[in-house]
């Protein structure tokens, strides 16, 4: 019997069960992914927004600001890269002026620091790249980046290091309350659980169902991106915001805690909350758009596109209330829900704590994680004294991104362990970069294999039936 | 800090051949340092035979090719580092270099080669929309895994693009018992090798389409079909001309790109065509003492030449090692656009100069002609010349010794 | 009746244009050496190949392995069935023979690179 169960393992489900597992509870986290962050969490824009977006008193701009204040902390105790680079919001004329104006007063009453509406000369000043026709921009020192499925991993990892028990391929496929617990049913196991937290996502308006709320639903709102080479990452500080409309914040230009200059998104809603696919439309746009905000962005050095799909949710702000005795739900988190998660994460315990909930601190809660980077970034001396107690930190697997064996396979062992390809991409950037897995995509299939005990052609991309390989040559039918 | 005369950077056949000459000219302090874990470098998994009827005047496979240069190595004691990647080179020379026996080090050369190799464009700079399943490598990523792991990546395949590696793994997925249902060539040829479109594609009834693309990708956990258009004459896809094929993988054959990051933290000038360094006829780049050779250099057709041009390279370093110079001259060499580069781009000594160059589309009886300014000081017919085919020409130091710039250029009757 | 080649004797892939009469050879042109004429009037009358393919070795490695000759270009999948039946033992030298005289073809099936 656990005493919660957190559903959905994104970025807001792991960040509200490593919240949870300072106290002495038992959590488990249910995914039905075959990993962490494969939801809105793995495909985002990755930034920390300020909050001078969200509307004034609503719980999006309550949530965002304190998260955004919350951040570089936890992403410190997580060993998860965080960089406080800046936002901007260009506009390139009088009504975007006033935009930019109204953006700035609510800033105020959300409580943003340092805020500072810039003309065309400060701008250009801080960002050369942007715009010649940029005449105007909201600067908001406060803005920063991290790596939202970095952020996940390190999250749940966390929760996980501190006794939670995380489930995949648990697809929730009914609630029960059997009076004093709930039964959460998948097709091949049932956990008990007296408290349940609906942070699934785009399905979180299925799961709130199955306890009988529907008062809300949950749509999929298309995002296409476009991510450039480190080569390009130089090319602007600050995240580059265009004025935002009806459907969202427009095409942004923004670097990467990785060093890369990431372009996007689209916002287009759509039906199938599966379907991740980009279009060339969409594509298109993404290069037209970033191309109109920003100089010299160089299409030609493009690493990858990919889509992400936001769960947006009916009412308009976040979804955060208990419809009935120990059940918790947290929905349609849309942006900016990456930089509010770590709020959602208080504020949950808060809900439960006021919902009569007993919580006792864990004693043995340890917040941090060693940062995954660590190896990167220490001095030659330490590296070596690092490879000279594993030989593996001297082995580079992965050359565009500089990734030793040792790495990969800390990775490959640590919570929540990597089963698959892009798993092993996600935490240790092998197969990220220019080459894409091109030279050590065997390789590393060959270490989850050993690793996994499994044999070589079962090794999957990202689980299912994403197998990277059909069979072994000579015994083709 | 260590000090070695000459440090070479890969150990595949540029790095192999460079090390040989280098120690034929004298150099006995030498290393060439290599990130796989066997010399030979990409060879070892180009199993497929034609390597070598230059060089040695017989067919050979990649690893029986690279096995003779090997051999010397061995034969000649020429030390080499293996499973141990470079990760900076200076521009005054310290290479620091990795692996798992001595770490993290540093060494202190007089003379580099850049033998690094090139690497295969990856499907995200073609943009093309839709799903990211599982079943989607480059033509080399495939290979590796049929070749050198001795598994298949799929069993009903497409192509995208018509290089060499697309067209040999076509043939050898057929061979393992996979279906390759087409080859798609964005341009209207094949970029690669003539005697590859036959016996890879021919032999197997495997059509080549020429001026097609892949448009869309679908399937959500493995490959399940791509979406195939014909392009018109500015290569923008013609959508009544959609086709949907089944299929569960997608090879990609769309490109090679010298892998020169190690030559821009030392500060070698890159040619924007080549996406190689700039050289001399030694193939020194423009950093003094530093130089490149092979497909790091620009991307060969034929290993053999690869061969001869690291010679080049590793004799020219020996020279520059042991302080012998020519007398010098400065030619710049440019390319008209339709001939899109030359190798070298630079002479700076006088003395008969090889010059190889790459020509933009497929044109038919062309005149190739060196210029000094409006002189003609070379002239060459040929019946055909063709992007996936490398053409050169000898220049003698008359041709150039007063010169400030040649131009090469095409002309088309 | 022309039949045309692309020669695949060489890199240079010279197109040859072969003259046939009731499937006899008449005349090559278009070579530019004699293994291209070789080429063309095989290729018209009984065409070869090569094979390079794989043998696993009995720790369930691949060794590379071909052709010690050209082999009939119809006995291609024949061939590789061979192949792929066979095993070898490691360490495997160039030159090794895995199978003699493949097929009767004339052909050894011999390794072609050196695998530990």
């Amino acid at each position: 019997m656990y005493d919660i169960a957190v559903i959905g393992a994104g970025v807001v489900g792991g960040m509200i069960a490593r919240t949870l597992s300072a106290y002495d509870l038992k959590i488990c986290i249910l995914e039905k992914a075959h990993d962490v962050a494969m939801g809105a969490s793995r495909a985002n824009s990755a930034i920390v927004h300020a909050g001078f977006d969200a509307k004034e008193g609503s719980l999006k701009a309550l949530l965002n600001v304190r998260g955004s204040e919350m951040m570089a902390k936890v992403c410190r105790e997580l060993g998860v890269k965080y960089q406080n680079n800046g936002s901007l919001v260009i506009g390139f004329n009088d009504e975007d002026k006033a935009t930019v104006e109204s953006l700035y007063t609510r800033g105020v009453a959300n409580g943003v620091r340092n805020l500072k509406v810039l003309d065309s000369r400060e701008l250009h000043e801080i960002e050369p790249n942007v715009s010649q026709n940029a005449t105007c921009a909201l600067w908001a020192p406060t803005g920063a980046i991290v790596c939202p499925y970095e952020l996940t991993v390190a999250a749940v990892g966390n929760a996980m290091d501190n006794g939670a028990d995380l489930k995949l391929d648990f697809e929730v496929t009914d609630i029960c309350d059997a009076g004093d617990y709930f039964e959460v049913v998948s097709a091949a196991e049932t956990v008990q659980a007296k408290y349940v937290i609906n942070a699934a996502g785009l399905h979180s308006d299925a799961i709130a169902k199955m306890v009988g709320d529907d008062s809300f639903t949950v749509h999929p709102r298309r995002g296409e991106y476009v991510l450039l080479d480190k080569e390009c990452g130089g090319l602007v500080k600050n995240t580059i915001f265009r004025t935002p409309s009806k459907m969202g914040k427009g095409i942004l230009v923004s670097p990467t805690v990785d060093g890369n200059l990431l372009t996007g998104p689209t916002s287009v809603d759509i039906e199938d909350k599966t379907d991740k696919s980009t279009t060339p439309e969409g594509l298109a746009r993404v290069i037209r758009e970033a191309g109109e905000n920003v100089d010299g962005v160089m299409f030609n050095k493009t690493i990858t596109s990919f889509c992400g799909l936001r769960a947006v949710g009916s009412t308009g702000d976040f979804i955060i209330n208990m419809p009935r005795t120990r059940f918790v739900n947290v929905a349609g988190i849309e942006s900016p829900g990456l930089s509010s998660a770590p709020a959602i994460g208080e504020y949950v315990v808060d809900l439960l704590k006021n919902a009569g909930m007993t919580l006792n601190k864990n004693e043995s809660f340890v917040p941090t994680r060693e940062a995954m980077h660590a190896f990167r970034e220490a001095s030659i001396e330490e590296k070596n004294a690092i490879i000279k107690k594993d030989p593996a930190y001297g082995r580079i697997i992965c050359r565009c991104e500089t990734v030793t064996e040792g790495e990969i396979l800390r990775a490959i062992r640590e919570n929540p362990k990597p089963r698959d390809l892009d798993g092993v991409k996600r935490r240790t950037r092998a197969q990220m970069g220019r080459c894409q897995g091109g030279f050590c995509s065997p390789y590393i299939v060959e270490m989850l294999a050993k690793e996994m005990g499994i044999a070589y052609e079962d090794v999957t991309k990202f689980g299912g039936g994403s197998y990277v390989n059909v069979g072994k040559t000579k015994e083709v039918k | 800090m260590k000090q070695i005369d000459l440090v070479i950077i890969g150990g595949g056949p540029a790095g192999m051949s460079a090390a040989v000459a280098a120690y034929e000219s004298g150099v006995r302090n030498l290393l060439i340092l290599e990130r796989d874990a066997h010399l030979g470098g990409i060879l070892q998994q180009c199993i497929h035979n034609g390597f070598g009827l230059h060089r040695f005047g017989e067919e050979l496979t990649g690893p029986e090719y690279a096995w003779r240069y090997e051999k010397q190595v061995r034969e000649l004691e020429i030390p080499y580092k293996l499973n141990t990647m470079v990760l900076d080179i200076t521009p005054d020379k310290v290479v620091t270099a990795t692996n798992s026996e001595e770490g993290i080090f540093q060494i202190q050369a007089k003379a580099v080669i850049l033998a690094m190799g090139c690497r295969e464009r990856a499907k995200g700079a073609l943009n093309i929309a839709g799903t990211r399943p599982a079943g989607i490598y480059s033509a080399g990523t495939a290979q590796k895994f049929v070749n050198l792991k001795g598994y298949m990546p799929g069993k009903n395949v497409v192509i995208l693009g018509s290089g060499d590696i697309g067209l040999i793994m076509a043939r050898r997925m057929t061979l393992e018992g996979a279906k390759v249902h087409a080859v798609c060539e964005l341009m209207p040829y094949s970029g690669g090798l003539a005697r590859n479109i036959e016996q890879c594609l021919h032999d197997f009834d495997i059509p080549l389409k020429l001026s097609h693309t892949v448009v869309g990708i679908h399937g959500k956990e493995r490959l399940e079909g791509v979406t195939i258009a014909k392009v018109d004459e500015r290569r923008r896809p013609i959508p009544e001309t959609s086709e949907y094929i089944a299929c569960d993988t997608l090879l990609l054959s769309v490109g090679l790109i010298p892998e020169n990051e190690l030559s821009k933290t030392a500060k070698v000038e890159l040619d924007r065509v080549t996406s190689g360094a700039v050289v001399d006829q030694d193939r020194q780049t423009a950093v003094e003492g530093i130089y490149a050779c092979g497909n790091v250099l620009h991307v060969h057709d034929l290993v053999d030449y690869v061969s001869e041009e690291a010679e080049i390279a590793g004799k020219s370093a020996a020279a520059y090692i042991n302080g012998e110079s020519a007398e010098g001259v400065d030619v710049s060499l440019k390319a008209d656009g339709k001939i899109r580069y030359t190798v070298p781009q630079r002479i700076t000594q006088k003395k008969d100069v090889t010059v190889y160059f790459r020509v933009a589309d497929v044109y038919r009886n062309v005149t190739v002609k060196v210029k000094d300014g409006d002189t003609v000081v070379f002239s060459r017919k040929k019946p055909k010349v063709a992007p996936g085919e490398m053409e050169s020409i000898t220049l003698k130091p008359e041709m150039f010794e007063n010169a400030k710039e040649l131009s090469f250029e095409l002309e088309v009757q | 009746m022309i039949r045309e080649l692309t020669c695949i004797v060489c890199p240079k892939g010279c197109p040859l244009k072969v003259e046939l009469e009731n499937g006899a050879v008449i005349n090559v042109t278009g070579h530019t050496c004699p293994r291209g004429k070789t080429y063309a009037i095989n290729e018209c009358t009984h065409p070869m190949r090569t094979i390079t393919t794989t043998v696993r070795a009995e720790n369930g490695e691949v060794v590379p392995v071909k052709t010690s000759t050209t082999i009939p270009k119809e006995l291609m999948f024949a061939c590789m069935k061979e192949v792929n039946r066979a095993t070898v033992k490691l360490p495997a030298k160039i030159g090794d023979v895995v199978i003699a005289n493949v097929l009767e073809t004339g052909a050894d099936i011999v390794v072609a690179a050196n695998v530990d």
